[in-house]
């Protein structure tokens, strides 16, 4: 597994705990869906909590436990699933301020797509990191400079600009 | 300053197309680094070919029976006489010297080489063209009424909400890994001429009781394996609000919608399945979650949009031409030309001229380099350098002095363009079928050929009227058979071409799906068969008659009972 932020491929301070795992006293853990309330339920102080999202969950049920996740991580079973791009804005519009991140087979190629919709890590499996090493990631982050969306983050919108350009 | 400030005008430019600013300009150019290097990558071996297929196809290439393909994006069927010129020199460059106009109001390339494509791309973004979201699972290229801004019946030129949707869909950061391809088109007038009815969204210029104009909007139309015509989802949508309802429609698409079969992922399925009330309350519901500000509509960047389809500067001329009344006597072909052809215009002494790619005997929707530079030659000449293309794949000139229609059919003619069938049975919609298309299990364009010989007399022709002949070489219906009056579909059956004949198809906002009537035909039959077909309609028509309006009253069972007939008589139909 490798993992992309801000273009870079970098450490992942986060550990999955195995399904048949108990929960550690500290640290940083992701757990399943399926585990999620019993983990809220048993969370100690010095543990940062994560959560598996397929992306077929329903953001209202996830609701309530955003404020006390630190890492949500939306699966994208295939690449040219776009589930996990509309999951992310229903994320981030409930208000989710920690780290979201991408996890699956996604390509340098839809790296813009996936930080504009909310998205601040990509984690990608080793053989898609082997062929699109770290530069087409960083590549990709120049690549789409402006979208002619707004409310999509992470690049300036052209209609912004031109808004600007034409108040000058 | 505005739109049509002299000093801003690009040379052979009209005034009636949207101009690039430097953001479309470099999000274009954006756009043909990206595929430059994403086919550099795939040969380096970076991307598999499943990976970068979604990338190239949102770049409009295919991999065909024979070759590449390569789809430009005409966005609402417009193109300047510039932009002509530059679909025919790529077309001598890099093709075989011809290019395939679409029922989409796209041009198809059908030899173009991989290693060749990024070149193309470059040339087309030099003249403000592109191939983005001509294929994919993404929003493809929006179409509108081909005659926008010129049809006397317009409510509001449907082109500035066009080319609002086309920004707006352009490399979607939510929306371009859908379940399934998704259609958006567009009409602003009384008679529906862009089929919006058959689209996954259809949107229709209204003005409300207050007088303030919006949008009805229709979702779940579609074509394909399974045909349905689309149901309105909403009577009105403000403009202010029409991006935020789109997005809303998509988002429940993009998270609903199916993803295990992709014969099942279009929208319309969706519409089916949960039914439009659902579908409507989750939308709605969407709809109200959201943060609407976002969107923040700017009527000023709605206006600058707008300003560029203000009206070319037409000359003030009598309604009707004395001169072209005599010409029209005088030379009965031209006359014919006029009759057929010639579409009336919004402004006194003007007309609308639809230019057909339909020869008797030609390939429909083809025209080779030399015919484009005709055209754009004439456009030029003859209606200030803007053409349109139909989704009845013919080009269209829309702003003709009356008088110069004579000048301009001398023209034409000389060209092999002056064919008198527009709307006529010879003026045939057909896909490419199994002389291009991969995914074929049938001949289309032989078929239109042989039906276009059998109807070659033009007289002929208008005696029986305007009578849509539609044919598709597969289920997926690319040539629109299902809301063709009279329509074809090639299949295989046990190794042979068979074709099935539906009957009372109609794109416009009456739509309806063609119902199958009777078994299927050899190729060698359908000419017969449609004419059995015509002959009955014309002995059953009353009045003035369309064909479908006879359809529709003589019904089905009577239709199908001439067929049933022909069969006894031995011709196995
Ligand atoms: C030659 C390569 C082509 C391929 C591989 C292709 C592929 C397809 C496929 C798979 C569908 C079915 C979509 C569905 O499931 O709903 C389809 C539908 C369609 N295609 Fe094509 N097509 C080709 C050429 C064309 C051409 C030349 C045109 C225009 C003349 C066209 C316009 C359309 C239209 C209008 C539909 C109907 C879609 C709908 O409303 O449901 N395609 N095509
Ligand atoms: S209808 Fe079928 S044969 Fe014709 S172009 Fe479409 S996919 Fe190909």
């Amino acid at each position: 597994m490798a993992l992309i932020s801000d273009g870079r491929f970098v450490e992942d301070g986060w550990r999955r705990l195995a399904e048949e795992e108990g929960l550690p006293k500290s640290g940083k853990i992701v757990v399943s869906l399926a585990r999620l309330e019993h983990a809220l339920a048993h969370l100690s102080d010095g543990v940062s909590l994560g959560v598996n999202a397929p992306n077929t969950t329903d953001p209202g049920a996830l609701a309530a436990a955003l404020p006390r996740l630190q890492l949500v991580e939306v699966v994208f079973p295939a690449f040219a699933d776009g589930r996990g791009f509309s999951l992310a804005r229903l994320i981030r519009r409930a208000g989710f301020k920690g780290e979201l991140r991408a996890s699956g087979r996604l390509l340098a190629d839809q790296y813009a797509h996936a930080l504009g919709c909310g998205f601040d890590t990509v984690e990608i499996p080793d053989d898609i990191a082997e062929r699109q090493d770290e530069s087409q990631w960083r590549a990709a982050l120049a690549a789409h400079a402006r979208t002619y969306q707004r409310g999509y983050v992470a690049a300036g919108s052209i209609l912004d600009a031109r808004r600007k350009a034409a108040a000058k | 300053m505005t739109a049509h400030d002299p000093a801003l005008a690009r040379p052979n430019a009209p005034t009636t197309t949207y101009r690039y600013d430097e953001f479309d300009a470099a999000f274009v150019k954006e756009r043909v680094a990206e595929f430059r290097e994403q086919v550099r990558r795939r040969l380096e071996g970076s991307l598999t070919e499943d990976e970068f297929r979604p990338f190239r196809l949102m770049n409009g290439l295919y991999l065909q029976l024979h070759a590449y393909m390569l789809r430009v994006a005409i966005p609402y069927g417009v193109l300047t006489a510039r932009q002509m010129r530059r679909l025919a020199d790529i077309a001598d460059k890099y093709d075989r010297g011809y290019g395939h106009f679409t029922t989409r109001q796209n041009l198809q390339y059908n030899w173009p080489k991989l290693v060749d494509t990024p070149d193309i791309l470059e040339a087309l973004a030099e003249v403000e063209m592109h191939a983005i979201q001509t294929s994919g699972n993404c929003i493809r290229n929006v179409t509108a009424d081909h005659f926008s801004g010129v049809a006397p019946d317009e409510i509001e030129d449907p082109r500035p909400t066009a080319e609002f949707l086309r920004q707006w869909s352009s490399a979607h950061p939510e929306f371009s890994f859908l379940p399934r391809k998704f259609k958006i088109a567009v009409t602003g007038a009384a008679h529906d001429r862009a089929a919006i009815m058959v689209h996954d969204i259809g949107l229709a210029i209204e003005t409300n009781e207050a007088g303030e104009t919006g949008y009805k909007v229709v979702v779940g139309g579609g074509l394909g394996r399974s045909p349905f015509v689309g149901k309105a989802i909403r009577d009105f949508v403000s403009r202010a609000d029409l991006l935020a309802y789109l997005e809303a429609i998509l988002r429940v698409y993009n998270r609903f919608g199916r993803r295990d079969n992709k014969y099942k992922a279009r929208i319309k399925i969706l519409v089916h399945e949960k039914g439009i009330d659902e579908v409507r309350q989750a939308v709605e519901a969407e709809f109200a979650a959201m943060d609407r500000s976002v969107f923040s509509y700017d009527p000023a960047e709605f206006e600058r949009i707008a300003a560029f389809f203000a009206p070319p500067p037409y000359e003030t001329l009598t309604a009707e031409s004395e001169k072209l009344r005599a010409e029209s006597v005088a030379h009965p072909a031209f006359g014919n030309f006029v009759d057929v052809n010639v579409s009336p215009h919004k402004v006194p002494g003007y007309a609308v001229v639809t230019v057909s790619l339909k020869p008797i005997g030609g390939i429909p929707g083809d025209a080779t380099s030399q015919q484009m530079r005709v055209l754009a030659d004439a456009s030029e000449r003859f209606g200030f350098g803007e053409l349109r293309i139909s989704h009845e794949q013919n080009v269209i000139l829309p702003h003709v002095k009356q008088d110069e229609l004579f000048d301009l059919w001398k023209t034409l003619d000389a060209a092999g363009l002056a064919t008198a069938n527009a709307g006529l049975v010879s003026d045939i919609i057909s896909c490419p079928g199994l002389d291009y298309c991969a995914l074929a299990t049938a001949r289309s364009i032989p078929v239109a050929q042989a039906i276009s010989r059998r109807f070659s007399d033009l007289s002929r022709q208008r005696r029986i009227g305007k009578l849509g002949i539609k044919i598709s070489g597969c289920i997926n219906a690319c040539g629109h058979h299902h809301v063709g009056a009279i329509g074809i579909l090639g299949l295989e059956k046990k190794g042979q071409e068979s074709y099935q004949i539906t009957l009372g198809g109609d794109p416009t906002f009456s739509a309806a799906i063609g119902e199958i009537v009777g078994p299927g035909v050899t190729a060698d039959q359908v000419p017969d068969v449609i004419e059995h077909i015509v002959d009955f309609y014309l002995a059953e028509r009353q009045e003035n008659e369309t064909f479908i309006q006879t359809w529709r009253r003589v019904g089905h069972a009577r239709f199908k009972d001439v067929l049933r007939r022909e069969g006894e008589d031995g011709a196995d139909i």
